[in-house]
């Protein structure tokens, strides 16, 4: 009796460790993506990388223009 | 074609990279999980170092052989900016290495050799600064320039893949090729790269020229 029960034990401490094994994938945020709230990080990166890029063109019209004047 | 048409592109390359280095398909690896996608945004800054280091050695070979003193500007701009792009490289590393390697700065071969690199450059324009003289502090300035950039190489890349270290790639580490098996991390990285690269050269002609606007008042003024 007590072997049996020990086997048994045993069999169902193997399945767990299995199963823990099969689950002990790599966590992913596939969960936050599949939301569809990360597409609002995304257009705030998109609006700020926007406004730097702008500034950048704007800033470098404002040497052009500095240029220009002393060429003259 | 407008002559501008290279700096619209590196704006739309990195907009590119923001949405598909966020929404992408990355491997699902133990420990990194969903940071591998600072590959997107670490890496780049590394190449557009690089870039702008190499320009600089150009710009100084090229002002030992013409005396052009605007040769010598564009050599210690391209530093300037490459300077900036090694500082946020490992500002971002540091944040990464953090939560991967569980500490700030693990003493890896390839940090301390970029922090050592970076004080090599540091040098470069504390030495500019020491020398009075137009001439004399181009000409030194650009053959120690030239020795510099191959000892950053050196530190920055060769040593590190021939000892352990921590990134991927070296000593014999698995690089992230190994894992990208569809290549949809490289459709990725290899536009962020070039869109940063070609942002680091945007911001380098834009020093460059208020560099020569100075420039050309000084000698004006004489």
């Amino acid at each position: 009796m007590k072997k049996a029960i020990l086997s048994i034990l045993l069999v169902i401490n193997g399945l767990i460790c299995s199963f823990a094994q099969s689950n002990a994938g790599v966590e992913m945020a596939s969960g936050l993506r599949s939301s569809g709230k990360i597409y609002v990080v995304v257009a705030v990166l998109v609006v700020l990388f926007i406004g730097i890029g702008i500034y950048l063109i704007t800033i470098d019209r404002k040497i052009s223009r500095l240029e220009r004047q002393q060429k003259r | 074609m407008k002559h501008y048409w290279w700096k619209i592109l590196a704006m739309l390359l990195l907009l590119y990279s923001i949405v598909m280095g966020i929404l992408g398909n990355v491997p699902a690896l133990p420990i990194v999980h969903e940071t591998i996608r600072n590959v997107y945004f670490h890496v780049p800054m590394w190449f557009s170092m690089f870039t702008l280091y190499f320009i600089s050695v150009v710009y100084s070979i090229k002002y030992l052989s013409s005396n052009n003193p605007r040769h010598d500007l564009v050599a210690v701009e391209s530093v300037n900016v490459g300077i900036i792009f090694c500082m946020l490289g490992l500002a971002t590393g540091m944040i990464w290495a953090n939560f991967t390697w569980g500490a700030p700065w693990p003493n890896d071969p390839k940090t301390n050799g970029s922090a050592i690199a970076t004080l090599m450059y540091l040098a470069y324009l504390v030495l500019r600064n020491a020398l009075e003289e137009e001439q004399k502090r181009g000409r030194i300035s650009a053959i120690y320039n030239i020795f510099a950039f191959p000892i950053m190489i050196v530190l920055m890349y060769i040593l590190p893949k021939n000892t352990d270290s921590l990134h991927p790639g070296a000593g014999g580490n698995s690089g992230f090729g190994d894992f990208d098996l569809d290549g949809s991390m490289k459709a990725v990285l290899y536009p962020a790269a070039v869109g940063w690269i070609l942002v680091g050269i945007w911001l380098m002609s834009l020093r460059f020229r208020i560099r020569n606007l100075e420039y050309g008042r000084h000698q004006a003024e004489y």
